[in-house]
């Protein structure tokens, strides 16, 4: 046990130590990995500080029930009590067809055409707010609403709900797919990395293969080196992408007072850069992982 | 009758090429022994050694080292088989960049001994070899004889039970080559096989001869 942990002490050691032969070539594979790690993390900051701003849209989701016949006071009483209590409804409007008519009569140009009407043809109206953007939720009510009686048309003002969530899904995608790649990068720069260092230390390998050192022993530093990239890499993205974030933040303030809106950019969660880190590591270790197996083998004559 | 240290049965050794540099060689060495691989340059004294320390492997037959079979060992299994053994190559291979001290010290380190007991144990190995004083120098700043001493002091500090040497003095002049055998052989008293491959014929007193002609040991 003693020896293990010592085993992994002098990895760590030798992993500085060898950062330390070359600090400047260090730091520029580190902030490489950095800046590569930066534009997924910053579409990511930037892509939930989207969905935060479209869920907390001021216009709610709305249906239209414009009834079929025109009903006594107390149909109309009932329904509306039946629509408010279902679940969803945060608010629900009688619109008379009187005064949609009236409505319809101040814009110009149709004065003429509603003169001309012997009756109103509108029908009576309920306009109903919901308490969600949910597009299950409003195509659920569309039908509960269609179902009662003395209902004529139902119709859901969702489009645009419909519109912002397939854009979001989109963007989801595209944040995604650049992770992907950008991940796959930084594998590529580990790898790269760990090999220059394999064959830099392959006196030190060959020797310590022929004293009785083990392939665990001797990958064993890259691995720390490797990791430690990845995080260092994570660290750097995580500076560069707060930093932008707060940078923006400073001119949102100056525009608010002209625009009169305040919309301020949310900062990466603490548990959130946590994971990033450590996906950074895996990626490290990932990439190193591939590099040893690939590049030891040389040293292993059998 | 013990059970020979090193047992070598039908060693054919042939390259991708088609040279042939073993053929059908069987050797046996008891423990103890001191031993000497001689013949000509090419007779195959290298690749012998090579087979021993797990480097190759023999085309055909079998090479057993202090009870395990090299031939058949699996890669994880060749780590602990070199730690019996104290290898000095003809290239040497010590690091240019560690001090004498931290090549003495790399075979404890690699193998994970407490810190404190490696120490004591590398200049132990750096004295029976005459080389205390020079542990903080540099491997390039020592002589060809002391580089060849520091070999020795890296192959022997991790109490092997087989000393194997691949042309030990061949870059040396007579009285530095004749103070290395004589270090070979104050090892082999206190009970370390050591098997020496060597073209130096000069040097063959006190220890058994194996002579290797083209791969075969002649009758």
């Amino acid at each position: 046990m003693t020896a293990w942990l010592r085993h992994h002490l002098q990895s760590l050691q030798h992993a500085l130590g060898r950062f330390a032969e070359a600090p400047f070539a260090s730091c520029a594979n580190i902030v490489v990995v950095g800046v590569v790690l930066a534009l997924p993390l910053g579409a990511y900051a930037l892509l939930s500080n989207l969905q935060l701003y479209a869920g907390s849209l001021p216009t709610e989701p709305q249906i239209s029930i414009f009834l079929s016949t025109a009903p006594g006071r107390a149909d109309v009483a009932a329904l509306e009590a039946r629509v408010r209590n279902a679940e969803g409804v945060r608010s629900v409007r009688f619109v008379p067809k009187d005064s949609a008519l009236a409505s319809l009569k101040r814009l110009p140009g149709l004065n003429d055409v509603i003169a001309s009407l012997r009756e109103n043809p509108l029908p009576d109206a309920f306009v109903v707010t919901l308490t969600s953007s949910d597009a299950d939720i409003s195509a659920r009510l569309e039908t509960q609403f269609r179902g009662l009686p003395g209902v004529g048309t139902v119709q859901v003002d969702s489009a645009w709900i419909r519109r912002i969530e397939s854009l979001m899904r989109i963007a989801r995608s595209a944040v995604l797919m650049l992770s992907l790649l950008l991940g796959l990068a930084l594998v590529a720069v580990t790898f790269n990395t760990i090999r220059l260092q394999v064959l830099t230390q392959r006196e030190e390998i060959e020797v310590s293969k022929l004293v009785g050192a083990t392939d665990a022993y001797v990958r064993r530093p890259f691995f720390y080196q490797g990791v430690a990239l990845g995080v260092a890499g994570g660290v750097i993205a995580l500076g560069i992408v707060q930093g932008a974030m707060l940078v923006f933040n400073a001119d949102l303030a100056r525009l608010g007072p002209i625009f009169g809106i305040l919309p301020v950019l949310r900062l990466l969660a603490l548990q959130d850069s946590l994971s990033f880190l450590f996906f950074a590591g895996i990626l490290g270790w990932l990439g190193t992982y591939l590099s040893v197996s690939r590049h030891l083998l040389v040293y292993d004559p059998l | 009758m013990t059970q020979p240290i090193i047992s070598v049965r039908d060693v054919t050794k042939r390259y991708p090429g088609g040279l042939q540099a073993l053929s059908g060689i069987s050797i046996d060495i008891e423990p103890g022994e001191f031993v000497f691989l001689t013949g000509h340059s090419g007779a195959g004294k290298s690749t012998l050694v090579r087979l021993l320390a797990a480097i190759e492997r023999p085309s055909s037959g079998s090479v057993l080292v202090a009870g395990q079979n090299v031939s058949a060992l699996s890669p994880r299994g060749i780590p602990f088989l070199r730690r019996n053994l104290g290898l000095v190559f003809q290239d040497q291979k010590l690091l240019l960049d560690r001090s004498v001290f931290d090549n003495v010290m790399l075979p404890l380190i690699v193998t994970g001994q407490p810190y404190r007991d490696s120490m004591r144990r590398a200049r132990a190995a750096l004295d029976k070899v005459g080389l205390l004083d020079r542990e903080k120098a540099r491997p390039i700043a020592l002589s060809g004889g002391e580089q060849q001493r520091l070999c020795i002091a890296r192959a022997v500090v991790n109490r092997p039970s087989i000393l194997i040497a691949d042309e030990p003095t061949a870059s040396l002049d007579t009285e530095y080559a004749q103070t290395i055998t004589e270090m070979f052989h104050s090892f082999n008293q206190v009970g370390v096989t050591v098997l020496i491959a060597t073209h130096d014929r000069e040097r063959l007193e006190r220890g058994r001869v194996i002579t290797l002609n083209h791969g075969r040991i002649p009758e």
